[in-house]
């Protein structure tokens, strides 16, 4: 029982960060980038353990955290430059990034059987080896997450429905963007260790995607990601301890699919029924 | 009895060209992510499939993971024609919930079966030479090469008999379903071609490798490229290149054949970006620093156009401008050979 009540604290709090940053990806149009940077972690989680040793889960993060930061900051850059698209430049960093990772991991697997099981991990999460420790140390992630939020809220609102004005204002678009992407980052490296890869990237998009339906204020919007973030999350472990052999992240990705489902349907202000039942007066 | 590592390349430089070129129309068109989605997805289709012929080597489960891939594409594209959600939100929604499908499926009903997805997500293209395609009796090769070749074939039929249909459906798709080219069936067929390589390819290098093998050599040549034919030869040739020089690396250091081709794919992209000649980065340094010279020598010869009667000194023309000393210099030095 008190394995299932960590396991659900711990993806809930995961959710419910992933679910408030995820609003603003969806707002900047950049849901996939939590694809992308989750598979990018992948050569810095190696390099970490290759340059440390250690098995650390914290450890590893950081360096998971600097590989996806380099790959985040990559697709801005190279954005900047060239006539490249978005979606070609966050597959080429998902994809080679990753290919590097594999070529560091055959690297490792060579160094012993024992260490390559620390990658493999990371694919799927682990949620079921969660300790309070961990717990503690994502709520304290969360918290300085959100005392970044908060102090730089209405900056971040700003430059992502109006980046033009923005900078006409003076604010420094370039800085906050670096930061706010960074946070993104941080909050998905944070998840992966205990959740995985695609856990983490539906995370991101589908309590913010789900929410959208319902509302048209932004602030609406972020928090009900981020209980819905949680809530997904927390249903979704609850379900996969009801059965044997049940594996947690594709249970959760499946609830919160389902919830965005049901959104899309019936949403209040979006929904595809609102919309057919409404009179057209084209 | 040909080497073991001379197969492994042909599978190699063959996944290579295969990915290639359904790959350049997915960057050209900006579904590029399209490709991950469906190479995440097809794993629902090859459960499904699995489960209902209890056989690994059917050809159903090609079949399957086919529909799967088309699957994904009309459900994505049911999303964003409501408009509730744009596109890369519709993507990051559909491939998660059939990939995660997939996989509760395989944990349930299949977990002591071979179809593990370590195998799907990262292939292994050094068992390809072991597994052979038997008929009749006849060793004929391995299994690998003539799937390949076969997808090979297919993608190669329709995008040369489709070509200016693709491009039309591609540049204008507005004007090509006013004049009844059915752009949105074009594209169907093409993620159809796209699932189809997926599944023929991650049995060698694994799905996240058919990623970079689809979308980095495209994206290098679109910055070498300014014709779409033109685009398609060049990707060939840097995914070529990627498969040869990734295998030449992996042989020697003795790591993943498919993790090092992708690496060298984001290598070989890295460095056309820098090189390339007008769209590259060092070219776009050389271009500013003209710029620069030649804004330099406008505005100078402008204010000394302004103040002609008076003899100014470089110094108040620093001054006034706000530029240092030398630059001035330069500028009037260069005004005055002219």
């Amino acid at each position: 029982m008190s394995t299932l009540l960590v396991v659900m604290c711990g993806t809930s709090c995961i959710g419910a960060v992933a679910g408030g940053i995820g609003a603003f990806s969806l707002v900047r149009q950049q849901s996939l980038l939590g694809d992308a940077i989750s598979h990018a972690a992948l050569p810095g989680i190696a390099t970490m353990f290759l340059y440390t040793q250690s098995t650390d889960p914290f450890v590893l993060m950081i360096g998971g955290g600097i590989a996806g930061c380099i790959g985040a900051l990559l697709v801005m850059y190279i954005m900047r430059v060239t006539a490249l698209k978005r979606d070609a430049l966050l597959g080429i960093i998902l994809s080679v990034f990753f290919g590097f990772g594999l070529v560091l991991k055959t690297i490792i697997q060579k160094r012993g059987i024992a260490h390559q099981a620390i990658l493999g991990k990371f694919f799927f999460g682990n949620a079921s080896t969660l300790l309070w420790g961990d717990i503690y140390m994502m709520l304290g992630v969360g918290v300085c997450l959100s005392v970044v939020l908060a102090a730089l809220w209405h900056r971040f609102v700003l430059i992502s429905f109006d980046r033009a004005h923005a900078h006409v204002l003076g604010f420094r678009v370039g800085v906050l963007d670096v930061v706010l992407t960074g946070m993104t980052v941080v909050a998905i490296v944070m998840g992966l260790h205990a959740v995985g890869v695609l856990l983490m990237s539906a995370l991101l998009i589908s309590p913010a995607a789900a929410m959208r339906q319902w509302t048209n204020s932004f602030v609406t919007l972020f928090w009900g990601a981020v209980l819905l973030g949680a809530a997904s999350a927390a249903g979704g472990s609850y379900i996969s301890s009801l059965g044997r052999n049940i594996p947690t992240g594709p249970v959760v990705v499946i609830v919160a699919s389902c919830a965005v489902v049901i959104s899309l349907l019936f949403g209040a202000q979006r929904g595809v029924l609102r919309g057919l039942s409404e009179v057209r007066y084209d | 009895m040909i080497s073991v590592y001379v197969i492994v390349l042909a599978v190699a430089c063959l996944v290579a060209v295969v990915c290639a070129l359904p790959g350049t129309f997915l960057v050209v068109r900006g579904v590029a992510l399209m490709s991950d989605a469906i190479s995440h997805s097809v794993l629902l289709g090859i459960a499904l499939f699995f489960l209902l012929t209890r056989s690994l080597d059917s050809p159903l489960l090609l079949v399957g993971a086919a529909l799967a891939g088309v699957a994904t594409v009309v459900a994505t594209e049911t999303i964003i024609t409501t408009r509730c959600l744009r596109q890369d939100a519709a993507i990051g929604i559909v491939f998660p919930l059939f990939f995660s499908c997939g996989v509760l499926l395989i944990s349930l009903f299949a977990r002591d079966v071979h179809l593990d997805v370590d195998m799907v997500v990262l292939g292994e293209i050094l068992f390809t030479p072991f597994h052979r395609l038997h008929l009749f009796g006849i060793d004929c090769g391995p299994y690998a090469l003539w799937t390949l070749a076969g997808v090979l074939g297919l993608n190669l039929i329709f995008i040369v008999a489709c070509y200016k249909e693709l491009v039309l459906a591609l540049f204008d798709g507005a004007y090509a379903h006013v004049t009844g080219f059915r752009p949105k069936l074009l594209y169907y067929v093409l993620m159809l071609c796209v699932s189809v390589t997926a599944v023929a390819a991650f049995d060698s290098v694994g799905s996240v490798v058919v990623v970079a093998l689809m979308v980095t050599p495209a994206a290098t040549a679109y910055l070498l490229a300014d014709r779409l034919h033109v685009m398609l030869a060049t990707s060939i040739g840097c995914a070529l290149f990627a498969a040869v020089a990734g295998w030449w690396c992996a042989h020697i250091a003795d790591v993943s054949v498919a993790g090092a081709i992708a690496t060298t794919s984001g290598v070989l992209f890295l460095a056309v970006l820098c090189c390339a000649p007008r769209r590259g980065l060092f070219a776009h340094m050389l271009y500013r620093q003209e710029m620069r010279k030649e804004r330099t020598l406008a505005i100078v010869a402008k204010y000394l156009a302004h103040h002609a009667n008076k003899g100014v000194t470089d110094y108040a023309v620093a001054r006034d401008l706000g530029w240092p000393l030398r630059r001035v210099r330069w500028a009037r030095d260069r005004l005055s050979v002219q």
